[in-house]
């Protein structure tokens, strides 16, 4: 009841201030991702970069249990390459006819794996912080992709006079600048199959686009239906503002 | 009236005898006479009413989908998005569609402001009106707490936790709401129970409103009744091609938001699960709800033993109550604001206040929007109980042409 009426104090105004996450922080650059704008799409190797160090380097804390293997193949993943990348996890299934909890390789049906039982063992392995799912990141942060990839490369060292608490990291645009989360991306982290080199630009380039796809798989859809849809509504407007005028003209 | 059209098709004959459905549909919808003068401003209750079924008929398809549990709620929502064919589609539409109804709506009640159209005879028509933007209100506002994210739970936090301003019965009925002693599973299960019961309700009222507005007609933008056929047009073809014109200039816009930018309007942080214990940095409702929120908030003071929250739920409602009070506030007997030269400058006065409070309603509760939304606040009551009365007697209004055609510059009747 406390916490429900410091709420409602805020909320009409009391001036009572909740939390230092409001403090500000700088808004990340705008970057000219290919996805922004009503005909852009997701980078293919950008994508499959992206997935590379999702399941490297974030996988390791950070789950994905909205997205299904087999939602890749919407970004040209061929069906032999879902089942090799959802066959590279083990997954607890059951029970079986005996009553019993077994393991087995990951299928294409199944969703990312994700790297804790449940969020108190995310926490405990965390120092006590808890890694976001990832699965709608970029819909649920201000600035969407510009925010994650000026937080994955926003570590800095503090300005001095700033005192940075004990287990935590210093980043320009995480807000109030201090985030439980280390510098996830180093200098050739990842070794990319396709021979790009994985420097910690590339490699933020390459997630934010592997997440925005994740947070927004219906995108491109959404757009290439929407320009049809648009051009039909503006001709049958345009006609029926014809059909419009013909009929009032009986009117003068 | 003219009499109904002797039906040709003998099984149409049979039934209209019987139920005379036809005859209503070509009384109501065809034959059904309508000013001759009506501007596009006109178009926006029939709009309205078409974003409705919209929303209703998209509102049915994600019920079938949807997960109305503390557990799964928000992932059974990605799961439409993702899963359900053509369910990013749907929601889209409806989430938007939110948005779409309530611009709908509010240019036609400022358009009725405008024309003065809430004066007698049409008073219960309005208040009808009213009460439709009421309920519009709860059910947006359940809407909203269905996807269950952070603003969802904290929005209804804070809306739930107004009723305990009630004294001595405050804090029961919030427990009764909350079907428990904090927002949990039974108040998402009814909130959902209520959010798909109240667009029905809201037809209803469409029903009634349609009905008081079939009485005496439309109100049209000179603000005298049509006093002969010759003001009158039919219904169809005359604004139904209107109508439907302006539909389509509706779904380019709305449509636009639902493909290229159908996030604009949700605050990112709706993206993030409930979490009953981190509390948002700034709780906001939708847009079409802040200019309320803003007088909600207004209320910084108690009053002898009042205390403040209490005043601010009672300003929050009764800004909205007071509405249905305008047709015996506004004493002039003129209606339309061609006629009235002060009334015309005071209203878009109004409108920037209105626009003030909506602002203020997004913004912090800090520093100097704490005194401008205060004074918003004040002015807004003060149009209603003190310009609205005052104008009516010292204003002196243009001379109100006698009739429609006289306003339209048409030569006098010759007969017909």
């Amino acid at each position: 009841m406390i916490r429900f009426g410091l709420v409602l104090a805020a909320a009409l105004g009391l001036g009572v201030t909740l939390s230092a996450e409001a403090s500000e922080a700088p808004k990340a650059p705008a970057q000219a991702w290919p996805f922004n704008g009503p005909l852009g799409t997701y980078d293919r190797n950008d994508l499959r970069r992206g997935l590379t160090v999702y399941r490297n380097v974030c996988a390791s804390c950070h789950s994905l249990h909205l997205v299904s293997y087999r939602h890749l193949a919407g970004v040209g993943f061929t069906e032999e390459e879902i089942k090799t990348i959802a066959a590279a996890v083990e997954v607890e299934d059951g029970p079986n006819d005996q009553g019993e909890k077994f393991s087995r390789a990951g299928r294409p049906a199944d969703r990312f794996k994700s790297p804790f039982a449940n969020p108190q063992a995310a926490r405990a392995a965390n120092n006590g912080a808890f890694p976001p799912d990832l699965s709608v990141i970029t819909k649920a942060r201000k600035g969407g992709p510009d925010y994650l990839y000026g937080l994955l490369t926003g570590y800095k060292n503090p300005p001095a006079g700033f005192k940075v608490l004990e287990g935590m990291n210093y980043n320009e645009y995480f807000p109030g600048h201090q985030i439980a989360m280390p510098a996830p991306l180093n200098e050739g982290g990842v070794e990319y199959p396709d021979g790009t080199k994985s420097t910690v630009q590339q490699m933020a380039h390459d997630v934010t686009t592997f997440l925005s796809w994740a947070s927004e798989p219906e995108m491109e859809e959404r757009k290439r239906m929407g320009l049809k849809v648009l051009m039909v509504i503006f001709v049958l407007t345009a006609l029926l503002y014809g059909l419009k005028r013909q009929i009032w003209a009986a009117l003068h | 009236m003219t009499p109904a059209p002797v039906w040709k098709n003998p099984i149409v004959r049979w039934i209209d005898y019987r139920l005379p459905v036809f005859s209503f549909i070509h009384h109501q919808l065809v034959d059904y006479p309508t000013p001759r003068n009506l501007s596009y401003w006109w178009n926006f209750g029939s709009l309205s009413g078409i974003v409705l079924v919209i929303m209703v008929m998209t509102g049915i398809v994600l019920a079938m989908s949807y997960t109305p549990h503390v557990d799964h709620a928000f992932d059974s929502v990605e799961r439409i998005m993702r899963d359900v064919n053509y369910g990013w589609l749907i929601r889209y539409v409806h989430m938007n569609g939110a948005s779409a109804f309530f611009v709908c709506v509010y240019i036609h009640l400022f358009r009725g402001l405008y024309y003065g159209s809430y004066k007698a005879p049409r008073e219960i028509l309005w208040i009808v009106g009213i009460v439709i933007l009421l309920t519009m209100m709860a059910t947006a506002f359940m809407g909203y707490v269905l996807p269950w994210g952070q603003m969802s739970f904290w929005a209804a936090t804070v809306i739930t936790n107004l009723f305990s301003a009630i004294p001595l019965i405050g804090e029961p009925i919030v427990a009764w709401l909350w079907g428990g002693f904090s927002i949990d599973n039974p108040t998402l299960n009814r909130f959902f129970a209520l959010h798909y019961l109240l667009p029905f309700v809201i037809l209803g009222l469409v029903f009634v409103h349609l009905w008081a507005l079939h009485i005496h007609k439309s109100n049209n933008p000179v603000g005298v009744e049509t006093k002969s056929a010759r003001e009158e047009i039919p219904f169809h073809p005359y604004y139904t091609i209107k109508d439907l014109f302006g539909l389509g200039v509706l779904l380019f816009f709305f449509l636009c938001f639902v493909f290229f930018a159908p996030n604009m309007f949700v605050e990112p942080d709706n993206y993030i699960p409930a979490n009953p214990l981190v509390t948002p940095a700034h709780i906001v409702p939708e847009w079409y709800l802040m200019p309320f929120y803003a007088i909600l908030r207004a209320i910084t003071f108690d009053i002898w033993f009042i205390p403040a929250k209490l005043i601010g739920v009672i300003a929050m409602f009764s800004s909205i109550v007071i509405l249905m009070l305008l047709p015996w506030l506004d004493t002039s007997p003129v209606r339309s604001a061609r006629y009235r030269p002060i009334y015309k400058q005071v209203y878009w006065i109004f409108f920037a206040d209105c626009l003030v409070l909506g602002y203020i309603g997004a913004s912090p509760p800090e520093g100097w929007y704490i005194p401008i939304g205060q004074i918003a606040t004040a002015y807004y009551f003060g149009h209603f109980l003190i310009v609205m009365p005052l104008l009516g007697i010292f204003e002196r209004p243009l001379p109100v042409p006698e009739s429609i055609t006289a306003a339209m510059g048409m030569p006098k009747e010759a007969g017909r």
